[in-house]
């Protein structure tokens, strides 16, 4: 897209756009730490994590100030307006997926040492998906390509999936030794966050799909996630 | 000449919602061998605001300007395709042309009462086009007149005094007075805020919306954020072609011309 006649609202712009892409990767490095603390049960680094989301608040009430700011100056209209409107939601689902990270390294505390590591394979696997998943719903944003952007959101339903069989695999381990529910319960939790990152990725895609078509996405995301629905009593029978 | 409208969205909701009040198909104005709008077609509806947009010299206010036969002052000024007004072709040579104005009234960018009284500005087309019965009459039509410009309060005890001794916008609101009291069907609006200032815009802006419920208002500006408050439609202009006609709403969100999304995000070189 060509220049603005007022060489500032370019810069503005363009900074409101390297603001949220330094967002975005301190969000990747938190969820990468909080997963490799919880599965190496690294308290320092958990403790890290935990120390370092107020960095990722600030920095999203900082793009948003800022993105008023040009809002009052500039009046940007059309695809500059949605390209502001888009990076304040943008911001709230990174600032989200920050607490979520922090939420998955707190339970590194809770969880003792001695649980076996098959118990944390499964959430390995999800938090490398969601991770990529998020580095690819950011590196979409910063190119603006929606097409890269649908890749993500259709294949949230990967995240859901896998959460799905972590969900019965824990369950199983639970019932199999109630010594393990402790440990269990809280893994459950840390997958839930992790899905739910998931859900704040797809968040951004729908957003990137707005910024570059102009109007919103109609079709309903293909979802996977049946823990919610599915009665306890029949995990095992299928 | 090839060149297509585009219309966002295809059938514009306030063109599908109200009714046609001036239909202009394949227009062409020339001043002299100089082509100044090129097969231009929008239809623009009654009882709405519709803005026109564009850099000058895009030929928004010529087009304007043949919409009540304006340019035929200008001898060099030819028009060629047709202007619809309510069905009647208005560059039809049995077209009376000072009837065709009383009823497409306008208001220009700079307020220019005339050098007479208050009660005399807004009485003078009534007058001249017999439309007040008795003084009685008159008296209400230019009371009436100077209510729905909003002007009356601030003018009802000094209506003996000069219209030029006004403020600018209220010099304006004068003017709209005039032009609605001779109960024209159109209000034609060539930038009418530009020498106004923010106050006073905001003002005249409010009229409008009030004005609109009873006339077709189209208004030519400068300003994209008062097109984009004010009207119904926009129709966005660049070199005496006619790029983008739609929703005010969708103009200015998601336009789909290029041309049009340079324009009103000032990215234009």
């Amino acid at each position: 897209m060509s220049d603005h006649i007022v060489k500032a609202y370019d810069s503005d712009l363009a900074q409101l756009k390297s603001m949220l892409s330094e967002m975005g990767g301190m969000a990747e490095e938190q969820l990468a730490k909080a997963i490799d603390a919880l599965i190496r049960r690294d308290l320092k680094l958990a403790d890290s994590v935990i120390a370092a989301d107020q960095l990722l608040d600030a920095k999203e009430i900082e793009v948003e100030e800022r993105a008023v700011l040009t809002i009052a100056k500039r009046q940007p209209m059309a695809q500059d307006l949605r390209n502001v409107m888009v990076t304040i939601r943008i911001a709230a689902d990174i600032e989200r997926i920050g607490d979520l990270a922090k939420n998955i390294a707190k339970r590194s505390h809770a969880i003792y040492d001695g649980i076996p590591q098959r118990l944390t394979k499964g959430l390995e696997r999800m938090g490398q998906l969601s991770q990529a998943q998020l580095k690819l719903v950011l590196d979409a944003f910063a190119s603006s390509d929606a097409d890269k952007a649908m890749d993500v959101w259709r294949h949230d339903e990967d995240i859901d999936a896998l959460y799905n069989s972590i969900f019965r695999e824990l369950l199983t381990y639970m019932m199999e030794d109630p010594r393990m529910i402790g440990a269990c319960t809280h893994l459950l939790f840390a997958t839930k966050n992790i899905e739910r990152i998931g859900d704040h990725a797809t968040n951004i895609a729908e957003n990137i799909y707005y910024l570059v078509h102009g109007y919103m996405l109609k079709e309903q995301r293909p979802k996977n996630d049946k823990t919610s629905v599915t009665p306890f009593s029949s995990l095992n029978n299928d | 000449m090839s060149f297509k409208t585009v219309f966002t969205p295809a059938i514009p909701a306030i063109i599908a919602a109200n009714a046609p009040k001036i239909v202009a198909q394949d227009v062409n104005v020339y001043y002299g061998e100089k082509s100044a709008i090129k097969e231009l077609s929008i239809t623009i509806p009654d009882k709405a605001v519709s803005a026109f947009i564009g850099p000058s010299g895009c030929g928004k206010s010529t087009f304007l300007r043949s919409i009540n036969r304006m340019n035929d002052t200008i001898p060099s000024c030819r028009v060629t395709g047709k202007i619809a007004f309510d069905g009647m072709d208005i560059y039809d040579r049995a077209v009376d042309v000072v009837e065709l104005r009383a009823r497409i009234g306008m208001v220009f960018q700079k307020p220019n009462p005339f050098p007479k009284s208050i009660f005399e500005n807004v009485a003078y087309g009534v007058r001249i086009h017999g439309l007040a019965k008795d003084k009685v009459d008159l008296e209400r039509i230019v009371t009436e007149s100077l209510q729905r410009a909003s002007l009356w309060d601030e003018v009802k005890d000094r209506l003996a005094h000069a219209g030029t001794g006004l403020s600018g916008g209220q010099q304006q609101r004068l003017c709209i007075a005039r032009a609605i009291a001779v109960n024209p069907e159109v209000i034609l609006m060539d930038e009418p805020c530009s020498a106004l200032d923010p106050i006073a815009t905001a003002r005249i802006e409010e009229l409008i919306s009030d004005l609109k419920q009873n006339f077709c208002i189209v208004i030519v500006t400068h300003s994209m954020q008062q097109a984009a408050r004010v009207s119904d439609l926009t129709a966005f202009f660049h070199l005496g072609t006619l790029v983008e006609v739609g929703d005010t709403d969708a103009v200015f969100t998601n336009p789909q011309e290029k041309r049009t999304q340079d324009y009103i995000t000032g990215r234009f070189g």
